[in-house]
């Protein structure tokens, strides 16, 4: 039974990466830039939630929309302000913007929001699921993260399969070029996934600190590179594939803190990470990219 | 007629290297132009300027008489200039039908359906593979993908650069067959070919293009007969 129970913590903090990681690999299949500053994404739509929850005390459900639209626009900006007019630079620039931006949003977090660390009321509030006489819980934040997870997916799934927009996505995500040459605003498609990506980092930083209630301005850091990690894992690029490493790594995490050693347990994932990398270097689901001259 | 496109005095650079040296043209309505030279003469770079995707260091582009030097490339496709670019750049990745779509961006939804028919006529193949991932199609589909996904922009102009390049000769026939048609229904064509014998058999008029320069021009019958012509790109 307390196998079950890690299942299930881990499927759902897995989801929360899942999470995250769609923003990644969405914006690395598009922008082709790894966007290092997604995970501070995620710390201030918690913010944004925490302070009109516990300080203007309206509902959960308003936070969790202010904080999607903040973290919207925010991502909006940061392309525009920080990417764009590197569009044609070297990749290396574009990953030390990031990081830079990275630390722009904690440190601007720290300014406003000060250093002490913030106790985050949980944006779900009813009774966990007791099975078994109580020996299975199910939190009440894990079905809500999985089914969020969830119809984030099947969200996405439609939207880039059959929508206008995500058809232009995907044309722009494989050929740039030849995606302006249909009449696509390739600036605007970018915009466009930078907004998606921060939503979901929102929804995300909300999800992750109903769980978890410590809210800090580095919050998102680590959740930020175990989901980028997660991207790698199920091959970045590739929505399904962030999907699957999102919860992989959150089952391997629970899985490895429970049975092995909690502090190891990180250098666990990672390890597991590079052994999948070693055997399919694309990733779970990742294609291999076919250079054109 | 009337000149449709007017490329006038275009200097394009790539870093330091200066690609295109003063390069002017001019397509009227109604015609197939043809733009030959060897490999790495430009004329693949005289075409992406036109489009958009690159821009000119120097001088102007006129389409349908509106100054298109400094307009972004997906505004120039909804002007209704079309190109298909070397090498088809296709979309692997969707199907064959997705592939149209994106060529119909620029079109109102609710004429996509009549649209795919138009064009499916035109390339029967393309309707027997609709669903299939493009990436799978054989080359010669490929390039009829990526002329009828240009075709789905209704375009007043079209051009295309090296549709015959890696087809076998019974496709390359067939390409040109299709060219014909398309300039028979009023479509204003401007081709680019390593393939000088087929190019001037379509063309009305022809430029040729040598090193980053235009050093001949004329009716594709007279440079069919020029002497240099015959040297430098029809084997004698």
């Amino acid at each position: 039974m307390t196998f079950l129970n890690y299942l299930i913590n881990g499927i759902s903090l897995g989801s929360v990466y899942a999470i995250i990681a769609l923003g990644y690999t969405m914006v690395y299949g598009i922008a082709k830039m790894l966007n290092f500053a997604h995970g501070d994404v995620i710390m201030v739509g918690a913010y944004i939630s925490f302070i009109i929850t516990s300080k203007m005390g309206l509902p959960a459900i308003v936070s969790v929309l202010a904080a999607v639209v903040v973290c919207t626009l925010l991502g909006i900006f940061i392309e525009r302000l920080a990417y764009k007019p590197l569009r044609n630079a070297t990749s290396l620039a574009v990953l030390i913007t990031a990081i830079g931006v990275s630390y722009f949003l904690q440190n601007s977090a720290l300014l406003i929001w000060g250093s002490d660390p913030k106790s985050f009321n949980s944006i779900v509030d009813f009774d966990s699921i007791k099975l078994f006489d109580g020996q299975l819980v199910i939190t009440a934040e894990a079905i809500v993260t999985v089914c969020a997870c969830i119809i984030i997916m099947i969200a996405l799934t439609i939207f880039t399969g059959h929508t206008k927009m995500g058809k232009a996505m995907r044309a722009v995500s494989e050929d740039k070029g030849a995606a302006q040459l249909m009449g696509i605003n390739v600036n605007s498609t970018i915009s466009m996934t930078f907004a998606i990506g921060s939503a979901l980092a929102a929804i995300a930083g909300v999800l992750l600190c109903s769980a978890y209630p410590t809210l800090l301005p580095t919050t998102g850091s680590m959740p930020g590179i175990k989901a980028f990690t997660a991207a790698v894992f199920g091959g970045i690029g590739s929505i399904p594939g962030a999907m699957i490493g999102g919860i992989l790594l959150g089952v391997i995490e629970v899985f490895a803190s429970a049975y092995i050693s909690d502090k190891l347990s990180n250098a666990i994932v990672f390890g597991v990470l590079i052994i999948v990398l070693l055997v399919k270097p694309t990733g779970l689901l990742g294609r291999k990219i076919n250079e054109k001259v | 007629m009337s000149t449709f496109l007017h490329v006038e005095n275009i200097n394009v650079y790539y870093g330091a290297i200066h690609a295109i040296q003063g390069v002017s043209f001019d397509v009227n309505e109604g015609e197939i132009v043809t733009l030959i030279g060897a490999n790495g003469a430009g004329k693949s770079t005289v075409l992406k300027t036109v489009s958009g995707l690159l821009r000119p260091k120097i001088g102007s582009i006129t389409f349908a008489g509106e100054d298109i030097t400094q307009t972004p490339p997906h505004k120039i496709v909804e002007k209704g200039l079309a190109h298909v670019p070397e090498g088809r750049r296709i979309f692997q990745q969707m199907t064959v039908e997705e592939n149209l779509e994106m060529g119909a961006y620029t079109q109102p939804q609710s004429g996509i359906t009549a649209d795919l028919e138009m064009v499916f006529e035109q390339f029967p193949r393309l309707k027997e593979r609709r669903r299939q991932i493009a990436g799978t199609l054989s080359g010669g589909e490929q390039q009829m993908l990526a002329m009828g996904r240009a075709l789905m922009s209704h375009p007043k102009l079209l051009m295309l650069d090296e549709p015959s390049m890696g087809l076998a000769p019974i496709l390359v026939e067939q390409i040109f067959e299709i060219i014909r048609t398309l300039h028979k229904s009023g479509t204003t064509i401007l081709l680019v070919e390593q393939n000088a014998q087929m190019a001037l058999s379509v063309a009305d008029r022809a430029y040729v293009l040598e090193t980053g320069e235009i050093t001949l021009s004329g009716t594709g019958a007279e440079l069919v007969k020029s002497d240099e012509i015959r040297k430098a790109y029809l084997g004698g």
